[in-house]
């Protein structure tokens, strides 16, 4: 018996000392995050120009301008953030398991997100778009007609086009490189996803156009809390209607989404003008 | 060729960022290795003991965690703990907690393999020459039981590194994550940077697989005379 008791007992004490970091308690309510003295904001680590972290290991993009001005205005310094990294499929988790106090993560929202977290007042929208080659452009879907249009697997653009526009032939691939490997190689007469990423791709391809850059309902990007944080949201919602007036998300976007993007995106179609 | 390699990590913190990186993935793999060894030793006994209790009891713990994913481990620890019972472990403190958990499942089953496939006449003849029942574990038993181990722990150990990159779905940046970042933000500007990176921590693993291996060969090379 005495080995099994000393099996036991290391058992316990390993499980001991691995759990004594328990950083936090319930968390993310506004009180607790003033008392903390800093917030944990969730954002992507590899999602350029929204959320990623550039070669110094700095957390950089729109996402983060954001973080850091919400900072700024709750504690007088931006750099009272704990920035959580999360994956696409993990942002709600996060939430529901209190690893971060807020989302910023290029989240849209839709109604069955705001059934499981509670989304603020939205700081971005995103259309569909259709890129294609400047020598040809499409810049109505009726050109699109009989023809091949390329999508990927699952997206927005692709339950836009299936349900609305059955005259149109789609070309669907799994993966977003794929896709856009494919109207490189004329497999389609043009591409449509949503217009932020065929801006970044026209910048880096100048022989493409986003010629349709507003299509199909518009989406808006918000940032999320959990579930019945009532004061967290509220504050969170006086500041982007606040940031929203004061211009911010334009001199947000100049210094983050323009680079990527070029000039020749109007910044209309992804910023919101107004909030009421 | 060789240009656009360097520039990609030599650009900013890149290089040292992909060492942190790998400090991260070597802290998780070494730590949970060597729980996992102080912990399968004596669960290898015991379940390899004749007594009645212990080792079925083992036995369950074992194949758990042998048909539950890793991955599912991960969440139910960094998630679930939370959600339902208000624990917040760092991700560090989980992933350390499960790869100790699979690694001491593994080194138990490994132990109570090595000890139980020595023919029974070994303890019959220690006993018969007067040793005690420690002395025949420790002179008979164990040296012997070490030899066949230890293919098996190299295979462990190596597996245990190669499987690190999973703690990314737990929002821990390791080697494999860093790397990703490093290809999302430099792949537009250049192309081949992706190549680059990953061949850098294909290199990585490489080096640090591959002693492991070679340690084990000399070592059994060397008992084997």
């Amino acid at each position: 018996m005495k080995k099994t008791r000393f099996f036991f007992l290391a058992l316990a004490l390993a499980v001991m000392t691995l759990s004594s970091p328990l950083a936090w308690g319930v968390g993310g309510d506004l009180d607790e995050i003033k008392a903390a003295g800093k917030i944990r904001i969730a954002v992507f680590g590899d999602k350029p120009p929204f959320g990623y972290v550039d070669a110094n290991g700095e957390h950089q993009g729109y996402d983060i301008y954001l973080g850091k001005r919400l900072s700024l205005d709750l504690f007088g310094s931006p750099d009272k953030v704990e920035w959580v990294l999360v994956e696409a499929a993990s942002r709600m988790e996060v939430l529901l398991a209190n690893k971060a106090d807020l989302v910023l993560a290029n989240f849209t929202v839709t109604e069955d997100r705001a059934k499981q977290v509670d989304f603020a007042k939205p700081y971005m929208k995103v259309y569909l778009g259709v890129s294609s080659p400047k020598k040809a452009p499409i810049t109505d879907v009726s050109q699109l007609s009989g023809k091949t249009l390329i999508v990927t697997k699952g997206t927005t653009a692709d339950s836009y086009f299936s349900k609305n526009h059955p005259e149109v032939k789609l070309l669907k691939f799994d993966q977003n490189t794929e896709a856009f490997n494919a109207l490189l190689d004329g497999r389609g007469v043009g591409l449509a996803h949503d217009n932020t990423f065929l801006f970044a791709f026209d910048k880096e391809n100048p022989g493409f156009v986003t010629a349709i850059d507003r299509l199909g309902p518009e989406d808006t990007i918000a940032p999320a809390v959990k579930k019945g944080n009532s004061k967290l949201l509220s504050w969170v919602n006086e500041e982007i209607v606040k940031l929203t007036n004061d211009k911010f998300f334009e001199r947000a976007y100049q210094a983050t989404m323009a680079p990527a993007f070029g000039p020749a995106v109007d910044p209309k179609s992804v910023l919101i003008d107004k909030l009421d | 060729m060789l240009d656009s390699a360097l520039s990609v990590l030599r650009m900013g913190r890149n290089l040292p960022r992909l060492m942190e990186g790998l400090g991260v993935t070597l802290e998780i793999s070494l730590v949970s290795v060597a729980l996992s060894i102080l912990l399968g030793v004596p669960m290898g006994l015991l379940m390899a003991s004749r007594r009645p209790l212990a080792p079925s009891f083992l036995r369950l713990y074992l194949e758990f965690i042998r048909v539950m994913p890793i991955l599912v481990l991960l969440f139910l620890f960094y998630y679930s703990l939370s959600k339902f019972w208000n624990i917040n472990l760092s991700a560090l403190t989980v992933s350390i907690l499960v790869f100790t958990l699979w690694g001491a499942a593994e080194m138990g089953d490994l132990v109570r393999g090595a000890v139980t496939s020595l023919p029974r006449h070994q303890w019959d003849s220690g006993r018969a020459l007067g040793l005690t029942e420690s002395q025949v574990s420790v002179y008979v038993v164990i040296p012997q039981a070490v030899r066949r181990l230890l293919p098996g722990v190299i295979n462990l150990t190596t597996r245990m590194i190669k499987t690190t990159p999973f703690v990314f779905f737990i929002n821990l940046p390791d080697l494999v994550k860093v790397g990703q970042q490093i290809v999302e933000v430099s792949g537009l500007r250049i192309p081949l940077a992706s190549v680059w990176v990953y061949g850098t921590i294909f290199v990585i693993y490489f080096l640090i697989c591959y002693p492991i291996s070679i340690l084990s060969r000399y070592l059994e090379r060397r008992w084997q005379s």
